[in-house]
């Protein structure tokens, strides 16, 4: 047989087996049956119920206008697929072609996409996570407790970390008129995946608003009462607050662990890919039958200098979720690659923040339009004298342009004046706390000494 | 690529003998997608770079910014925030909003739906017993005018005296010193003034009294903007009622006029009122109110398709040939009610997208919806229809329409 | 009926608040909250809402309700 043959073949009656049944397995396994795939289709997720989106978590769910339940996604087509819901994958057999799940029953596919996401990072104290009073916002469920404990009305909400969920949940605290203190170690909100320059802007804006923002500190204990519930929390800094709603926003972990030992280059910054969302395994070879999507993957893009890039984007969920579904049936000649540009938003305190491209592939930052104190501007971001980034505050219909400033890699700072320039448009260092460029702390190292004992090994990190 | 080869397809664009099918030139305009003129102005006449540009921050809709000020110019008058750029733009756009639409005053269209129907229903119902209707006179033009009087607040019994002052400024658009004569644009200036004058008295009037009309709440309200001052007042309303006045008379009229040619459509229609909203954004692609941005100007050198277009420098985009771009829109020349891909330019894009958009879709659907529904076998009386003398604001002066099956 | 807007590409218009207020709102000038599942009474005005969007960023439900997990199998 051909390989054309052996494709129509596949697309009719082959097999193919989404791990993660959220946004990004949802979409792909849309696009696969739109694609033509009428072979059997076989969605894996470790949640119960239908796939649902999750930007609403945290802002509508928690606001009280929409109940948690109601979040569950449009269909764009039916996927007419066997559902196995309930229960994670526990490994994976690239030899055996098959899907391990926890519960020991084995599901094999010719062709698997892994889209299993990210989730949480817990509390570290294990016994103060179990308090009653202490959430993390990640699923349907984490959403409809903290919504409970907000409309009790608590005393005072401590959130610890202010990146972008962590401030959206003290903005919705503020709407509810709840007393918030936020806590974060760096020196602003938002400073990990915007910088300084933004970071006060965000810190300016919480503060305007009542929120009581502590920058620096780390929280060192959270305190029960006989009862199990939260009564207090205590910082590095030696004080305290009463407090009996702690909201955990410390970012994600991947859900990789499960790949361990299947030979596929998976750690904690997700699963390195080529453009096309084929995974690599851990020599760095292409894999024709393992693709990636979603929060999980790890992409390189030619504008970013071919680095691996991991993105925790909705939009880019569902771009890559396309491409990899378009990829499982198609021929070497038809492949597409994801090379869009990243796209983000936060809304928080009234402002719609978005961003386009990469900040932190940036070494300096300038407010190129609007202006910073009325909360309307846009900032654009430089790496090494080219646009890569730019962020908007109430200004997003701009952002288009900006977009072809880091795809044309456009001179930084941009050299035109515009009409709505701020009087000192000045560039400014970036300044993000930590580690400069997305690429550090790689997963996939090279070692051995002995030419005879060359080998590679994950390097499993932990942050 | 620039080349200066197109002078001529945009003279015959302009020229009135092309009024009633430009699109075939429009499409000899594309092929060249930004296009510099003899006079140093720059056509753009492309989906992809209008969108661009219009995105652009380094594009201007101040006239001063421009090196050489069109003879259209105004005096020195308070501009409309149509011809202001951030943060002015903004700041007059925003207060403005606050009195119509979201956040500050989400369910004002929504609210006026019944309205809307009930004066549709009044115009259709003086349709009976007449052989044949004026859609225009009898319908499309009345229509939008009641309902933008209401909502500004000006009476709609002086209708007589302003519709020939907008008509006069309409026709001063897009004047031209080389071809029209100077009364052309004497009239136009005179007519803004005016104009300017009357919207003046009434908001003169409406200090110290608080009302439900946007002129009321305009000259009385104290947002977290403070309060426009008289002479922006003005200016808003003027802007405001010319738009309400000239855009949706041609959105109904030729959608009216591309169902009749497209019976099949409006059978269709007739049987599933539902489609009459995907249409209507068919027919802002396909047969838009607006064609022609006449002039935007470069406020620094602005790149568009590898063409430095030079600081100072006028530009006119060509939205109607834009929304029938091949390179972006499937079959474009097609009047394609399900069409799914429809990202068209019918009311522009960027910051100074439509203001009145939303009223406008929804006088547009209510309007046809009962047209089809309650017209009897309507047929066209002449096709093409006599078109106004604006390229700009496109639409048939009259739309002849015979009924009953006679 | 369920709803979901790819906010990455809504650059604030408000068109769809504007038609369909109860289902779409503006937190602010720019900022769209939305309720993902609004009422099937609200249906003609969130269709309305979804093919205004100048950036065609409103995605409505084709299957309304059809095609849910067949077998939900917990281990």
């Amino acid at each position: 047989m051909t390989s054309a043959e052996n494709l129509q073949a596949f697309k009719r009656e082959g097999r193919i087996v989404v791990v993660g049944a959220s946004l990004a397995g949802l979409r792909a396994a849309e696009a696969l049956r739109g694609a033509g795939f009428t072979g059997s289709l076989t969605m894996i997720g470790d949640e119960m119920g239908e796939p649902y989106d999750r930007p609403p978590l945290s802002k509508q769910v928690l606001t009280g206008w929409v109940p948690a339940e109601n979040t569950k996604l449009p269909r764009r087509r039916e996927i007419d697929a066997q559902w196995l819901l309930g229960v994670p994958a526990s490994g994976l057999d690239l030899a055996g072609n098959h899907v391990r799940l926890a519960d020991g029953r084995e599901v094999p596919f010719d062709r698997v996409l892994i889209s299993t996401g990210v989730r949480a990072r817990p509390w570290f104290v294990e016994s103060e996570a179990a308090l009653d009073g202490v959430f993390v916002v990640r699923t349907r469920e984490h959403a409809e407790a903290l919504r409970r404990a907000l409309a009790a009305g608590p005393s005072r909400v401590l959130v610890i970390g202010a990146g972008f969920t962590g401030s959206e949940i003290a903005s919705v605290c503020r709407e509810r008129e709840i007393p918030v203190t936020v806590a974060e170690l760096a020196p602003a909100p938002l400073v990990g995946a915007l910088g300084a320059m933004i970071g006060d802007v965000a810190a300016d804006m919480q503060r305007a608003h009542g929120v009581d923002l502590r920058c620096g500190v780390k929280v060192t204990r959270l305190e029960g009462d006989a009862q199990g519930r939260l009564r207090r929390a205590h910082f590095d800094d030696g004080s305290t607050i009463d407090t009996d709603v702690a909201v955990v926003a410390l970012g994600g972990i991947r859900n990789t662990e499960w790949l361990q030992g299947s030979g596929l280059a998976a750690g904690v910054w997700g699963i390195a890919c080529d453009t096309g969302c084929r995974a690599l395994d851990l020599n760095g070879l292409i894999t024709d039958d393992v693709f990636v999507a979603g929060d999980v993957a790890r992409c390189p893009n030619p504008i970013y200098e071919y680095r691996l890039i991991s993105l925790e984007h909705w939009a880019n969920a569902v771009e890559q979720a396309e491409v990899a579904a378009h990829n499982m049936v198609s021929g070497q000649a038809d492949r597409w690659p994801h090379l869009s540009i990243p796209l983000f938003w936060s809304i928080q305190f009234g402002v719609n923040i978005k961003s386009v491209g990469v900040p932190t592939f940036a070494d300096e930052v300038v407010v190129t339009q609007g202006s910073v104190p009325d909360r309307r501007f846009v900032a654009a971001y430089g790496y090494r004298g080219r646009v890569t980034a730019a962020v908007s505050f109430n200004n997003a219909k701009w952002l288009d342009h900006y977009r072809q400033l880091i795809e044309t890699a456009a001179p930084f700072p941009p050299p035109c004046p515009t009409p709505d320039q701020p009087a000192d448009m000045k560039p400014v260092p970036v300044d993000f706390p930590g580690p400069t460029l997305l690429a550090q702390g790689a997963t996939v190292v090279v070692t051995g000494h002995d030419p005879s004992e060359r080998r590679v090994t994950a390097a499993h990190q932990h942050r | 690529m620039t080349t200066t080869e197109t002078p001529d397809t945009l003279r015959r664009i302009l020229d009135y003998s092309s009024r009633a099918d430009p699109y075939p030139l429009y499409a000899e305009l594309r092929k060249t997608p930004v296009a510099r003129q003899e006079d140093g102005s720059y056509v753009i006449s492309t989906y992809r770079e209008i969108t661009d540009i219009l995105h652009d921050p380094h594009l201007s809709s101040d006239i001063r910014n421009l090196s050489h000020p069109t003879a259209g110019a105004e005096e020195q008058t308070t501009p409309a925030f149509i011809n202001l750029d951030p943060p002015e733009h903004d700041r007059l756009r925003r207060m403005a909003m606050r009195h119509f639409g979201p956040p500050h005053t989400p369910g004002l269209v929504t609210g006026m739906e019944p309205a809307l129907s009930s004066i549709v229903g009044g115009l259709i119902d003086d349709f009976a017993g007449k052989e044949q209707i004026d859609l225009v006179d009898d319908f499309a033009y009345p229509f939008p005018v009641t309902v933008i009087c209401h909502l500004l607040g000006v009476p709609r019994e002086d209708e007589p005296r302003f519709h020939l002052w907008v008509n006069d400024i309409i026709d001063s658009i897009d004047y031209n010193p080389k071809t029209d004569p100077k009364e052309k644009l004497d009239n136009g200036i005179q007519a803004r003034k005016d104009l300017r004058q009357y919207i003046g008295g009434l908001v003169e009037q409406r200090h110290g009294r608080p009302g439900d009309d946007l002129l009321s709440r305009l000259a009385n309200d104290d947002g977290p903007d403070g309060r426009m001052t008289d002479e922006e007042i003005v200016a808003t309303a003027n802007l405001l009622l010319i738009a309400g006045h000239e855009t949706t008379v041609n959105l109904i009229t030729n959608g009216m006029l591309t169902l009749l040619r497209h019976p099949q459509v409006l059978q269709r229609l007739r049987e599933q009122p539902d489609l009459v909203v995907p249409l209507t954004e068919e027919l802002l692609r396909y047969e838009p109110p607006v064609h022609i941005i006449p002039w935007r100007a470069a406020y620094s050198d602005i790149t568009v398709a590898d063409t430095v277009i030079p600081k100072g420098s006028q530009i006119m985009l060509m939205l109607a040939s834009g929304s029938r771009d091949p390179n972006r829109f499937h079959d474009p020349d097609r009047f394609d009610p399900d069409r799914r891909d429809n990202q068209h330019l019918g009311f522009g894009s960027g910051i100074h997208l439509c203001f009145g958009g939303p009223l406008a879709r929804r006088e547009t659907q209510i309007a046809l919806t009962e047209l089809v529904r309650r017209v009897d076998r309507p047929r066209l009386v002449a096709d093409p229809p006599q078109y106004r003398r604006s390229p700009v604001l496109r639409g048939p002066i009259h739309l002849h329409i015979e009924q009953n099956g006679n | 009926m369920r709803v979901v807007v790819d906010l990455s590409r809504c650059e604030g218009y408000a068109q769809c608040a504007f038609l369909a207020p109860d289902a779409f709102r503006m937190h602010g000038e720019e900022a769209l909250m939305y309720d993902p599942n609004p009422d099937d009474a609200r249906r003609d005005q969130v269709l309305r809402a979804a093919a205004a969007c100048p950036v065609q960023a409103i995605l409505v439900d084709q299957l309304e309700g059809r095609d849910a997990p067949a077998e939900a199998s917990p281990s």
